[in-house]
């Protein structure tokens, strides 16, 4: 090895090398993408920890039949909120606000994000739109209770009067606006800030998923805001584009709705696969296993995510099943080559079991299970025997709380000594992991089997002679273990902020560039970069006997060169 | 340390592990291929487990379940292999010492496999559905019975001919009696709300969607009460929106509307 | 620029495809509409990069030999720290309150989001942090 690191041009010039203001002061003034990413990322932590809070209060309805623990109008508001909550406000913003925002310009060796004040500006619109959303619980008619899926015409003025709803509908719009912005701002930053030498198919995998992430952002979140305004005209203007009375079609905002809501899916699911990516090979220390099936697996999640908008409505009888069967079955391809990529990358490796990698395990087998019951109800026969019952509550819970918790929290956990130049701790994330691991085992397994005697999902209360009685019991039972478990979480973060333990700049021996820099990194982010000649560029510095330009791509002849 | 120097006698043997490979790719696919056979001999067969799910009391709910009973062998098939493979590699290949292993970025055979077996099961899967879809959604031009079922915030109301309706009165929930062994067409609707029309012991539910009229036929095959629920979420009161399904016999049946009948006129 | 252009243009092409397909299929008019809009927004940045790409040579980061010399020198003018984006956010967001709490709110919201774009125009033009 001659040169490993080489001097870059400071960026921006010498304007930037000001006092930073410190406390409260930097926090409403910053640009830069780092302490964004960290305001994203605590203030999406915490509507998680309220929406789960929610969740309690809800398994705790259904703990017993016919239960009075909380009246049906505040069931409803709950789900609702819970719902609305955990979709806009924790997993889409936890991911492309928090860590993309963060990592994203660390891993192309970006000195910051391409719109820095526009970044600045999608934080303040996801909070003020994350608070309005919460008003909803202080006006006189309550919140918003029509289910995060808010179907015309329950979402009208005369079924759901109130300010309640009305601030549903602002708070999306705002949360939409900051998602539309963030995604300009990851595709800009992708494609005009890489570091030289740093061509697309170097990308790590994690931006690769942004990106695709993004593009899908500005192609789904336009619909839902155009969505929210003819619902507010409806409401508010005397419009009738989803009131039968005055000649429109409510199914018209399922359609809307969902042209949405499928792609939000795999907005929210997309970046949790990155970071399990990311996670798994460093643990293995092995590179990501087939990197352009993955790329190509990705693309086709993300062209056909869109054309399946119609499988949330094979109930309807208005859609053409066939179409929208085979391709709902059809992404459960690109979803397994993403899986078995996984499996792939562990196989023949060295795997250590640190808390972020049991994280990205857990993940998996989560995932698998909801992505497996996923298949089953592609086909509509099945679907009409489980729909809306708590066979779907199962499966997309167990679909969203794999990626958007264990994964995300794979990623909290590999990325904290990044973020905060300390380490958190290793024995409590790992009895978080067990906790919430089995917690999600026992609460959604038996949703599963509930779904399939009949009942109904968004119930608040059912008969004790529908049997749900047990099995309701044990689901809530492992909600709680869950609870506890991010409990221990605030417990591990609180104690590794009282008690620090530095973290060195690269604690895992770590691949991409964001290891390349301090923990946590500078100003601009770079000091110095190393070159990059493969997609794990700090890898190949530290293991220039490994090093993956020297290897073929198929990694086989530098084999038989070992051989000879 | 036993172990450690086991695997560092391996990391020479690269051939070795080559066979192993092409064994298991062999068995993987197998497996798969008997996957997709079984899931075809349960299509006619039902004397499998139910796997917690209804039998259907209809010929229709019948058609969905034994497609369920396929589909959902062929789901534990596809996560035992993949579940199996998942375990295997945490086990075999925890860390074991220090060592650099062997940088594999891809092989192309694998990534081939893993991406063909899942379109081949695919296809399967969709011409499984494709089959029973169609039988499930047939709508029989001349049925024994039609009734016009409306759903209303929050109840149901069932019409049958000759003008007899019924809806829940007071506290009790209304009652769908239908004709065992003879086909019913149900005409769906709704004036207010979506609602949905959910009877798990056939199989089936269909939304009550303002501004659409949606048809479907009942074969009921067992007699017997089954409860019958609101699956759409459609307002305060969405839980209690309850019915009950009785099927009972023809003649049972005739007798029955032709009593209601005669209260109407009367 | 030209991989990028390629991502675009596979996605929107593959939109367009659905779109025919699901048009000949079903002649619905909600979701044909839906997959011509997403198409058009696959392939309109999609022509965009490819414009670029044809007049562009290759960047250092396009290229896979590039050292991290040729990428040296200012890479672009980036803002230090500035209120105004929490400014515009809190005008934004008051504007869209007043949907809920009347017009009233609005006026303020605008003023916040008016006196933004003056300052954040000045700031620009003074070259960086204020």
């Amino acid at each position: 090895m001659t040169v490993i690191e080489e001097e870059i041009g400071h960026p921006g010039g010498e304007v930037h090398h000001e006092e930073q203001p410190r406390g409260f002061l930097l926090w409403l003034t910053s640009t830069d993408h780092k302490i964004i990413g960290k305001n994203y990322m605590y203030t999406a932590l915490v509507f998680f920890i309220i929406a789960g809070a929610m969740a309690m209060l809800i398994r705790t309805q259904l703990f017993a039949p016919n239960n009075h623990f909380v009246s049906q109008q505040t069931y409803n508001e709950l789900f609702t909120i819970h719902g609305s909550m955990m979709l806009y406000l924790f997993a889409g913003p936890f991911a492309f606000g928090g860590f993309a925002n963060y990592i994203l310009p660390l891993q192309i060796g970006a000195p910051d994000m391409a719109f820095p004040r526009l970044n600045a500006l999608s934080y303040w619109l996801y909070l003020t739109g994350g608070i309005s959303m919460l008003l909803g619980f202080f006006t006189a008619s309550g919140a918003a209770a029509f289910g995060w899926v808010s179907y015309a015409p329950l979402s009208s003025a005369t079924n759901s009067p109130g300010a309640g709803p009305d601030l549903w509908i602002v708070s999306i719009m705002l949360v939409g606006f900051s998602g539309i912005f963030t995604a300009v701002n990851l595709v800009t930053t992708t494609v005009y800030l890489r570091a030289p030498g740093m061509t697309m198919f170097r990308l790590p995998i994690f931006v690769w998923n942004m990106l695709v992430t993004a593009i899908l952002i500005l192609i789904a979140f336009p619909v839902l805001t155009a969505a929210l305004i003819m619902l507010y005209a409806d409401r508010h203007l005397g419009t009738h584009i989803y009131s039968v009375a005055g000649g429109g079609m409510p199914v018209l905002w399922q359609n809307l709705f969902w042209f949405f809501g499928h792609p939000e899916v795999y907005i929210l699911a997309l970046p949790f696969f990155g970071i399990v990516t990311e996670v798994i090979p460093v643990f293995s220390r092995k590179p990501v296993f087939g990197y352009k099936g993955l790329v190509f697996a990705t693309l086709a999640i993300a062209g056909l995510s869109t054309g399946v908008w119609a499988h949330h409505m094979f109930t309807t009888g208005t859609v053409l099943l066939p179409f929208f069967s085979a391709l709902s079955l059809l992404i459960a391809v690109p979803t397994g080559i993403k899986i078995f990529t996984w499996i792939g990358t562990m196989w023949g490796g060295q795997i250590e079991y640190k808390a972020p990698m049991l994280f990205a395990i857990g993940f998996i087998a989560i995932f698998v299970m909801g992505g497996i019951t996923g298949v089953l109800l592609a086909s509509p026969p099945i679907d009409f025997a489980t729909h809306d019952t708590y066979f779907v509550v199962a499966h997309f819970h167990q679909v969203l709380l794999g990626t958007t918790v264990f994964a995300g929290f794979a990623g909290f956990f590999y990325w904290y000594p990044k973020f905060t130049g300390r380490m958190y701790r290793e024995g409590l994330a790992k009895i978080q992991f067990w906790l919430a691991f089995i917690g999600a085992a026992v609460t959604f397994i038996p949703q599963y089997l509930l779904g399939l005697k009949g009942m109904p999902r968004r119930i608040a209360v059912y008969l004790p002679v529908d049997h749900y009685t047990t099995l309701n019991r044990i689901s809530t039972i492992g909600a709680y273990m869950m609870g506890l478990a991010f409990a221990l979480w605030i417990v591990n973060v609180w104690v590794s902020w009282r008690r620090p333990i530095p973290a060195s700049g690269n604690p895992w021996d770590g691949h991409t560039l964001e290891w390349a820099t301090s923990s946590p990194p500078t100003h601009h982010n770079f000091d110095r970069l190393p070159p990059v000649r493969s997609a794990r560029p700090v890898w190949d510095m530290n293991h220039p006997e490994f090093a993956d330009y020297k290897t073929s791509h198929s990694g086989q002849a530098a084999d038989r060169e070992r051989q000879q | 340390m036993g172990l450690g120097i086991v695997r560092s006698g391996k990391a020479n043997a690269g051939v070795g592990m080559h066979r192993k490979v092409k064994l298991r790719f062999f068995t993987m696919r197998n497996v798969n291929i008997a996957g997709l056979v079984l899931g075809a001999v349960v299509l006619s067969s039902c004397n499998l487990p139910t796997f917690w799910a209804y039998k259907g009391a209809t010929t229709q709910g019948q058609n969905e379940f034994h497609l369920w009973q396929g589909f959902i062998i062929t789901a534990i098939f596809v996560a035992a292999i993949t579940y199996g493979a998942l375990v295997f590699a945490m086990a075999r290949f925890r860390k074991r010492g220090d060592q650099v292993p062997k940088q594999t970025h891809s092989n192309i055979k694998w990534e081939l496999i893993y991406t063909i077996v899942p379109v081949l099961i695919v296809i399967g899967l969709f011409a499984a559905t494709f089959v029973s879809e169609d039988k499930i959604d047939a709508v029989s031009s001349h049925p024994a019975l039609r009734v016009t079922v409306v759903g209303f915030q929050w109840g149901w109301k069932f019409e049958y001919p000759g003008g007899v309706t019924v809806v829940p009165k007071g506290s009790t929930y209304p009652t769908l009696e239908l004709p065992q062994g003879e086909t019913t067409t149900i005409k769906l609707l709704s004036n207010d709300v979506v609602h949905g029309f959910y009877i798990p012991a056939f199989n089936f539910s269909r939304y009550a969607l303002p501004g659409v009229t949606n048809y479907f036929d009942f074969t009921p095959t067992k007699a017997g009460e089954f409860s019958g629920k609101c699956s759409q979420f459609c307002g305060l009161y969405h839980a209690e929106m309850l019915f009950n399904v009785r099927v009972v016999s023809p003649s049972q049946f005739s007798s029955w509307l032709t009593s209601q009948q005669q209260k109407v006129t009367a | 620029m030209r991989s990028e252009r390629s991502v675009y243009l596979m996605v929107g092409t593959f939109f367009f495809l659905i779109m025919v397909i699901y048009f000949l299929w079903s002649g619905e008019a909600s979701g044909t509409i839906m997959l011509f809009a997403a198409a058009g927004l696959g392939i309109m940045p999609g022509l965009y990069l490819a414009w670029w790409a044809r007049r562009m040579e290759l960047r250092p980061e396009d290229r896979e030999e590039a050292t991290l010399a040729e990428g040296a020198g200012p890479v672009g003018a980036f803002p230090g720290n500035t209120i105004w984006p929490f400014v515009f956010g809190m005008g934004a967001a008051l504007t869209g309150l007043s949907l809920v709490f009347g017009v009233w709110l609005a006026v303020i919201g605008l003023a916040f989001i008016i006196s933004t774009v003056l300052n954040v125009t000045l700031e620009s033009r003074r070259g960086g942090a204020v």
